[in-house]
């Protein structure tokens, strides 16, 4: 009876190691190579535990140099540079999705393992280095008491900030390093339960509108369908009236928005379903073509069927398209910010750095990286190319890259690490 | 048997059976609930699965720690070979049962589907047959004594 146990637990063992990935695949790209769906009673998970920086940085290409901006943030997330050159950090945490399963109790646990301890800040940072040597001459509190601020965006002389519930629309008068005037609330934001919390945002090239991200309110609808309304699109806000229209749907979790420069499109960077695999579903960078749908809960990367949601909806499935470019299973794509006016030239004249966080639903992890994809005519060009690494040493995480912001003024980019709650500045090589 | 044995055995037995009727009622309620999900496809059915799966793992464990130490206690008697059928009842019983938990841990459909019915089906039947063993072994007992 001993050896019946010790063999079952062997077996359950094993089957949460069987989630190794196979290096053959190549899972970025506009064809990415899609496995089988290889569902275990167990998902595999590798967290990365914390570990310091120990003075140490990322690593970044020859040609460039990176140091710490800010230290000692509270859970950064997103960046804006403003007009006049100052920096906005959003920091905070968000989410009240309550336990209703034995699985969320443990994976709660499991997942915290990963992340910073540090309580969320609910409040935006300002810097300002004004002689742009990297080391900021003021720092301050520059909106407090927000409610898990996200994405931002500056348009016609004021700032828009997606808390976890709300779009708010904050008065500035240019130099000014502190609001302490309540928003205005532009439009309520869906939040029950907020599975995924975050509120990304972008504004169009015309500022008439403001596009915000709304994540999907579970994996695949394990929360029922009925928590899904107005969950996993992206919404097109009027800036002047705050009324809303749903822009795209199926669109699992869009944690960051863009606005292609040359062409004037919104893209997204999008995070896809978990359990299906270390190498399923490939998260993506996509234009977000208005009326699409993207598939989730019932498929993903176009017509592929996810078996798991019941009832199935074949009508949807056939309108389902499939992105545009993968950026690789379980990467946590969270940060998306095209660079203008040439950007750092050379290999890095024109496209996208992405942020990506990091997996914890494979064995092997895969992003904990800052990638580049290059664009030409306004679509990506080739594959992506590591930017910023060095974020995992020995198996342990030593931060965790989110937002990231090209600011074609200084011709820096900025990274934040919601891990070590620092925000990093890669500038070229003086 | 001496009476001194009876007097010690009588609320170990009443234990025994208590903690077996969790279990029992768990895992046949579990059964209930993944049916009712399957039919419905409401996800709350399947949470309610979850939770009595669980329950019936955590007095499950006991009875299964319970079911060891009768069998040690039982090995040098003639009731040995009823206590070795009743141990290894329950050992399938909570192993199917933890197979499942894990099953039910999955997302949506996939947390219950065939294989989940099949898993709760078979726990709930094991369950039962251990019941059946352990409170007819009661009777039993008192015969002979």
């Amino acid at each position: 009876m001993i050896k019946r146990f010790l063999g079952a637990t062997a077996v359950l063992l094993a089957l949460a190691a069987c989630g190794r990935s196979d290096p053959g695949l190549n899972q970025t790209g506009a064809q990415p190579d899609l496995p089988r769906i290889n569902e275990t009673l167990v998902p595999p998970m590798k967290i990365a535990s914390p570990v310091g920086w120990d003075g140490e940085t990322p690593v970044v290409p020859d040609g460039f140099v990176i140091a710490p901006l800010a230290t000692d943030l509270q859970i950064p997330r997103q960046i804006l540079v403003l007009p006049n050159g100052d920096i906005l950090i959003a920091e905070g945490s968000g989410g009240h999705a309550p336990k209703v399963r034995p699985k969320d109790v443990i994976a709660g646990v499991i997942k915290a393992k990963g992340k910073s301890s540090v309580k969320g800040g609910n409040r935006i940072t300002l810097l300002r280095d004004a002689d742009g040597d990297g080391t900021p001459e003021v720092r301050t509190t520059f909106i407090d008491n927000l409610d898990a601020p996200y994405g931002m965006a500056f348009v016609d002389g004021a700032l828009y900030v997606a808390e976890q519930g709300a779009l708010l629309r904050f008065p500035y008068q240019p130099g000014q390093t502190r609001i302490t005037t309540p928003g205005q609330e532009l439009t309520r934001l869906p939040s029950a339960i907020n599975h995924h919390w975050t509120k990304s945002l972008a504004a169009s090239a015309d500022g008439l509108t403001l596009y915000v991200g709304i994540g999907s309110n579970s994996n695949i609808g394990e929360r029922g369908m009925a928590v899904e309304q107005d969950r996993a699109v992206v919404w097109a806000v009027d800036r002047q009236t705050g009324a809303h229209r749903t822009f795209v749907t199926g669109i699992r979790n869009p944690t960051a928005l863009a606005i292609e420069p040359t062409t004037s499109a919104l893209w997204a960077v999008v995070n896809e379903r978990d359990e299906l695999g270390p190498q399923l579903v490939p998260d993506y960078l996509t234009s977000v073509r208005e009326g699409a749908f993207y598939g989730w809960p019932y498929s993903y990367w176009g017509k592929n069927l996810d078996p798991r949601v019941h009832p199935q909806d074949p009508d949807k499935v056939a309108q389902a398209i499939a992105p545009d470019y993968a950026l690789g299973s379980h990467v946590a794509a969270l940060g998306l910010s095209f660079v203008t006016d040439g950007g750092f030239g050379g290999g890095f004249g024109q496209g996208a750095f992405i942020g990506e966080h990091g997996s914890w639903n494979r064995q092997d992890l895969s992003g904990y990286k800052v990638t580049w994809v290059p664009f030409a005519n306004g679509r990506p060009s080739g594959p992506p190319v590591d930017f910023a690494t060095g974020f995992i040493k020995d198996g342990k995480a030593r931060g965790r890259p989110v937002g990231v912001t090209f600011d074609p003024q200084r011709r820096i980019l900025l990274v934040a690490d919601d891990l070590s709650n620092t925000v990093w500045r890669i500038a070229p090589r003086p | 048997m001496a009476v001194g044995s009876v007097a010690f055995h009588a609320p170990f037995k009443a234990l025994g059976g208590l903690l077996l009727a969790f279990p029992i009622a768990l895992f046949s309620a579990a059964l209930a609930t993944d049916i009712a999900y399957l039919r419905t496809a409401e996800i709350q059915w399947s949470n309610f699965s979850a939770w009595l799966i669980v329950g019936a793992l955590v007095f499950g464990g006991l009875v299964l720690a319970w079911a060891l130490i009768d069998l040690a206690l039982a090995w040098r008697r003639d009731t040995r070979r009823m206590a070795v059928v009743f141990a290894v009842l329950v050992a399938l019983m909570w192993v199917l049962g933890l197979i499942n938990a894990f099953k039910h841990s999955q997302d949506a459909w996939s947390s219950v589907g065939a294989f989940g019915l099949i898993l709760s089906i078979l726990s709930t039947v094991l369950a039962l047959a251990a019941g059946w063993i352990a409170y007819s072994r009661v009777d039993v007992r008192e015969i002979v004594r």
